[in-house]
């Protein structure tokens, strides 16, 4: 019951929220959405008393093909659905102080997306989580392209088509699964235990069709280049809502729906993978020193930052896996610190580009700090939760191989090349034109950065709790993959 | 292993005060005063002196005090504990780093006055003690990489400290990049230990090493990857570019960071490690060329530079390349040694050179200095007194490190040891053409510069006399046994030390004899003073001035340019890494995947251009189409 | 059931005939360009059709056949209701039923 509960609040909000009308649609929504996390908060509790169990639904759905209505958390599940509903509040309230049109679509939007979202997370039958998984397009889509930039026409369509083509060979492969699978179910419980019946062959094209819609998802080099323009594209919200938690369903994905699924066609081609994913860190990270707009910027650090969080889980072992569900959380917090604070700065200049900024510093302290410490989380300093990560998704990678380790490892420095590089001309030097003007936060600003920075410390002192929750999870997942 | 549950307290709270410091300036800084906020965080700097110090006297120097505070990175059967470990080595850091570090804080209330952003420099101030607190009382590599990047942070922000200059700026980012290479280096080496010996704890990966053979390809890699993380720090060869250009950030900052107290963490990770590195021959070989190396090459640079603190950074990289020089011949406790003189007469000369751009209102350049003896009495008496002790001249406290590392390093081989000599020479020299050209003949500044010269306050004085004292009589806390002396401080941190130097003596031992040793002395003496009396003909006597940039040619050119190596660099890796930035997106991203991906829509887009223009409209050719398809199935159907 | 049809017309007989009428049908479709005459020969290809399915049905004893055959004489005359319709509509615009002259439908 709590598992409806959480999944359809933010769908029954998401409709109030139409229904209220647009001078009360931004409250009524970070009303709700802050319901849905004290709900959210409630499952934690709950979760800690009891564990997973108490958290499976099932109800037959359709009898053939047989799809069942199968819901539940685990603490990998629940890890993701607390990082959706920590978020969407923060994404909500970030919105505040920003003339939007139609505000109600566009809240209602949100909180729609919020629940596609938790589908995917709880979904627990393939088909069911299909569903949630090509939901949570619809959503977005007309986010970006009802409140988009100037260009968000072509951009979304290229977009919504890319990630389309891939979600779907990946219905296929949940056919071919279905098909293959001797007890012809699409429930993970099924899947997982018939993983071993599927021969070798078929699991490579069911690894190639899973991996391959994920890996747009993600993005994986080189199915990444539909991501920057997006990114730029979408209002701050969609791209919030794209980079700190859609992301995570390609990783989340991975973890869940492909490395127990296809055990086989993962010991095969995972070493191609896991290169395709160091190779892209450095790539991305390369690309992005010489950034000049901010969001793109962001976008390729965030390519290199889901990179290495791919490379952590196609490393196999415990430790990548802990770094990754670590660093999915923490890079969910960070950038979506990153896009708000490349939001400020739009809001108050009207412009992204890097060029005519700087001096910032100089009529913004606040602003400053919050950004200096979001972007430390994101250079992965440690005491910030980004450390955490990173450390344990190298030390994976470290431990399936050396020189990938090594060369991916370069991410660290790469990266404080180009966030510093970026910090130094956004906000540091003599104010321009530009910047003399700039207003220090608001009152909205001012609570998502201070949660936000506060966050990355917390996390980055103490994460134990998310080792803990994961650890079941994983440890079960990590059984699963590796063939003895 | 001494547990005394009445030193907990005090061990835990050691860091913890400059943390407080930190918040209280941090958060409510903006509403306090800006003179007390200077106060605060040097009360807490001291209120952490004090703990060490009462953990200095009641912990015995062959205990050790491991603090678990709580499981931090914990799953599994993978943990990693943020701990402390207090033990004689890290005391004898954290007097250091507290000390000094309290003394530059109250000269700062005074150097920083009449700054407007005061607040924050405290507060970044206070940051980094409590990084390189926690660098130095991590009883783990981790806590120490926590403190290691912390105090790379710390030194990023209060190099760009003016923020509003770019140079200021670039510094800062060039000092932080290169040490994150570094940290990779240090961070493979953590992997590396955590891998193959399943902990990453001091006390446990010094027990597992000794366990393998000496001279091992694991040791050999762990060792000189923690040695990369220790050159981007501590400013080796090749990662020392980034130390002479910090000197953009306030002088005080200069003398705590780029002096006194995180530059030496390399010295005292490899300490740390001692055991590691004696089990891998190979590596100390290579710790010892790179220290020596870097002694020489930043002590050639040093001659020619005309910016006072650019002077004292060469000299700084050089000292520690001699610290280096001392570990990797496998003197330990003399490199330590070393390092706490260096730290008292390094801070006096940095805060010395401050007073004098103090008094001389930001004036850098020794060639529009001069005569200022005169002017300000204090100032000149303790940096000369800091030049004698950085020179080597009995019985002042560099005399003594410096003579047991070239001591050690003639026992170990001659040449390191002519090397080291002759850097020495060197470092007589530039440091009173420094003095001669500062302090002495006449004032070559502007006349309105000359109205204004006026000593410093009395909060940036007395820290100057304290550091004076200290580089007068530091030196006893380590008197050499060839005057008869029982050796304190090499007692001192024989706890830590021995392990490791018990390893190395089985190798090689033999001991300089005392005549030997007193002929090394007189030679050095002899050699240091007749630096200076060179120095003080070519300056003095001969009025000499450094030469205009443009004048210089030849080899002299090429050192007062530093070798070109910042050059080299930019050119062989920053320009290419930011071309291949461009490319990557034009020519890749752009071009081929974009490419591909356009290709894929363009040939969609073809297949119903092409296929339109079967829909032509006309009827007959449809049912014609029509009854040809099924002609055409029945005879795959039936046929085929 | 089988000796009765035996005795009766040949089996194979309806088979030729429903060919031969559903050829026409399709020749007629072909090549004549009169709207309606095209319709004529749909109706016609339809019945032949029909006509097969009694006879298999009677063949072989199953009335499925018969049963199909009533819906496709609904579907038919469904059909060329709204075909007509369409016809008329057509003529009323172009005055004429020739279908070379409807090529305004593409792309």
């Amino acid at each position: 019951m709590m598992t409806l509960l959480i999944l359809f609040f933010p769908l029954i909000a998401s409709i109030l929220v139409f229904a209220s009308g647009n001078n009360l649609a931004s409250k009524v929504a970070l009303l709700l959405a802050a319901a849905e996390l004290a709900i959210t908060v409630y499952v934690y509790s709950v979760y800690k008393q009891t564990g997973a169990d108490s958290f499976y639904y099932f109800k037959e759905w359709i009898s053939n093909p047989k799809i069942s209505f199968h819901l539940g958390m685990d603490g990998l599940s629940l890890l993701m659905v607390i990082l959706t509903n920590f978020l969407t509040p923060i994404i909500i309230l970030s919105a505040f102080n920003r003339n939007i049109e139609n505000a109600k679509a566009y809240f209602s939007l949100i909180l729609f997306m919020q629940f596609a979202l938790i589908g995917v997370f709880i979904a627990y039958d393939g088909l069911l989580y299909y569903i949630f998984w090509e939901l949570a397009l619809i959503p977005i889509y007309f986010i970006a392209l009802r409140w988009g930039g100037p260009n968000r026409v072509p951009v979304t369509l290229k977009f919504f088509i890319y990630t389309l083509a891939g979600s779907l060979l990946m219905l296929f492969g949940f056919i071919m699964l279905y098909h293959y699978n001797p007890s012809h179910s699409f429930d993970i419980r099924e899947l997982y235990d018939n993983a071993s019946k599927i021969c070798s062959c078929n699991q490579s094209w069911l690894f190639w069709m899973f991996f391959l819609a994920f890996a747009i998802k993600i993005p994986i080099v080189p199915f990444h280049t539909w991501q920057a323009d997006t990114y730029k594209e979408a209002p701050t919200q969609g791209t919030m809502l794209l980079a700190g938690i859609m992301l995570k369903m390609g990783t989340y994905s991975l973890l869940r729906w492909l490395l127990p699924v296809v055990p086989a066609g993962v010991a095969q081609w995972g070493p191609l993978a896991i290169t395709l994913c160091v190779i892209g860190i450095v790539y991305a990270s390369v690309i992005a020193i010489m950034q000049k707009d901010l969001k793109k910027l962001f976008a390729y650090s965030s390519v290199a930052h889901v990179g290495l969080i791919a490379a952590g889980i196609f490393s196999l072992n415990i430790q990548g896996f802990q770094g990754s569900v670590v660093q999915m959380m923490a890079h969910g917090v960070n950038v979506v610190g990153l896009f708000f604070c490349a939001d400020i700065i739009f809001n108050r200049t009207k412009s992204l580009q890097v060029e005519g900024l700087g001096g910032i510093r100089n009529v913004a302290p606040q602003f400053n700090t919050m950004f200096m410490i979001v972007v430390l989380g994101s250079v992965a300093l440690p005491l910030t939760n980004g450390f955490i990560g990173e450390f344990l998704l190298l030390f994976g990678v470290y431990e399936y191989n050396t020189w990938l380790s090594v060369f991916s490892g370069l991410t660290i420095i790469l990266g404080a090349v180009y966030m510093f590089r970026m910090f130094q001309r956004v906000m540091l030097g003599n104010t321009s034109e530009t910047t003399s003007v700039f207003k220090d936060l608001m009152w909205n600003e001012k609570i998502v950065l201070a949660i936000i920075a506060i966050t990355i410390i917390v996390m980055g002192i103490y994460p134990k709790p998310v080792f803990d929750m994961a650890q079941p999870a994983l440890q079960s997942i990590l059984d699963k993959v590796i063939i003895k | 292993m001494l547990t005394d549950s009445s030193l907990i307290a005090p061990g835990m709270l050691i860091p913890l005060f400059p943390l407080i410091g930190f918040l209280i300036n941090g958060l409510f800084g903006k509403y306090l005063p800006k003179s007390i906020t200077g106060w605060i965080a040097s009360l807490a700097v001291l209120a952490s002196f004090c703990c060490v110090f009462y953990m200095f006297t009641n912990l015995p120097s062959t205990g050790s005090l491991h603090i678990d505070l709580f499981n931090w990175i914990g799953f599994a059967n993978f943990n990693i504990s943020f701990g402390y470990l207090i033990d004689p080595l890290s005391i004898t850091m954290m007097l250091v780093v507290t000390g000094i570090g309290f003394l530059i804080h109250v000269y700062s209330i005074g150097y920083m006055h009449d700054d407007e952003g005061v607040t924050r420099f405290f507060t970044y101030l206070n940051l980094f003690i409590f990084f390189m607190l926690l660098l130095v009382i991590g009883s783990n590599y981790l806590v120490m990489f926590i403190g290691w990047e912390g105090v790379g942070l710390c030194s990023y922000l209060l190099i760009g400290y003016w923020f509003k200059n770019d140079a200021f700026n670039d510094a800062a980012k060039k000092a932080f990049v290169m040490n994150r290479i570094g940290d990779l280096g240090f961070l493979l080496g953590m992997f590396f230990i955590l891998f193959n010996f399943g902990s990453l704890d001091y006390a446990e990966v010094m027990k597992q090493a000794s366990l393998l053979p000496v001279g091992s390809a694991l040791l050999v890699t762990i060792t000189l990857l923690l040695f990369v993380g220790a050159t981007g720090k501590s400013a080796q060869i090749p990662l020392y570019t980034w130390l002479p250009d910090a000197m953009a950030g306030p002088t005080p900052v200069s003398a705590l960071i780029h002096a006194a107290t995180m530059v030496t963490a390399g010295i005292y990770m490899i300490t740390r490690s001692g055991v590691l590195y004696a089990m891998a021959p190979f590596s100390m070989e290579i710790v010892a060329i790179v220290g020596v190396a870097t002694c020489l090459m930043a002590a050639i640079i040093g001659l020619m530079q005309n910016d006072i603190k650019k002077v004292l950074a060469y000299s700084t990289v050089s000292q520690l390349g001699l610290m280096f020089a001392a570990l990797g011949i496998g003197a330990f406790a003399s490199g330590m040694f070393h390092l706490v003189t260096h730290a008292f007469f390094k801070a006096l000369l940095f805060l010395g050179s401050g007073s004098v751009i103090h008094a001389l209102h930001g004036e850098q350049d020794i060639r529009k200095m001069g005569g200022l003896s005169k002017y300000i009495k204090v100032t000149f008496i303790t940096f000369l007194i800091g030049s004698i002790a950085i020179s080597g001249i009995p019985p002042f406290a560099g005399f003594f490190s410096k003579d047991e590392i070239l001591s050690k390093a003639f026992e170990h081989s001659k040449i390191i040891w002519a090397i080291l000599s002759i850097s020495s020479m060197m470092t007589a020299f530039y440091m009173f053409r420094l003095v001669y050209l500062t302090f002495f003949n006449d004032f070559r500044g502007t006349e309105v510069t000359k109205k204004h010269i006026h000593e410093s306050p009395s909060t940036m004085t007395i820290p100057l006399i304290i550091l004076a004292v200290l580089s007068i009589f530091g030196g006893f806390i380590g008197l050499p046994s060839v005057l008869g002396f029982a050796h304190k401080f090499q007692q001192y941190l024989s706890a830590v030390t021995a392990p490791a130097q018990h390893i190395l003596d089985e190798s090689h031992a033999a001991e300089v004899s005392h005549s030997t040793e007193w002929i090394l002395i007189f030679t050095a003496v002899i050699a240091a003073i007749a630096s200076i009396l060179y120095a003080r003909y070519k300056y003095i006597s001969n009025k000499e001035q450094p030469a205009e940039d443009a004048s210089l040619t030849g080899i002299n050119k090429m050192v007062y340019n530093k070798f070109y190596v910042d050059e080299i660099y930019e050119t062989c890796i920053v320009k290419p890494l930011k071309v291949l930035s461009d490319l990557f997106l034009v020519l890749i991203d752009k071009l081929v995947i974009d490419l591909v991906v356009n290709a894929t829509a363009w040939v969609v887009g073809l297949s119903g251009r092409t296929l339109r223009l079967v829909q032509n409209g006309n009827t007959g050719f449809y049912v014609f189409a029509m009854v040809f398809g099924i002609i055409v199935l029945f005879v795959i159907r039936l046929f085929i | 059931m089988k000796e009765m049809a035996m005795n009766t017309v040949p089996h194979n007989w309806y088979l030729f005939l429903s060919t031969f009428l559903f050829c026409i049908g399709i020749m007629g479709v072909l090549f004549r360009r009169n709207a309606i005459i095209i319709m004529m020969c749909i109706e016609l290809m339809l019945n032949s059709v029909n006509l097969l399915l009694v006879s298999f049905s009677a063949y072989s004893g199953n009335s499925d056949g018969q049963v199909f055959v009533f819906f496709i004489m609904v579907v038919a005359a469904a059909e060329v209701a709204v075909g007509l319709a369409l016809l008329v509509s057509i003529y009323r615009n172009i005055a004429s039923t020739d279908i070379d002259k409807l090529s305004k439908l593409k792309w």
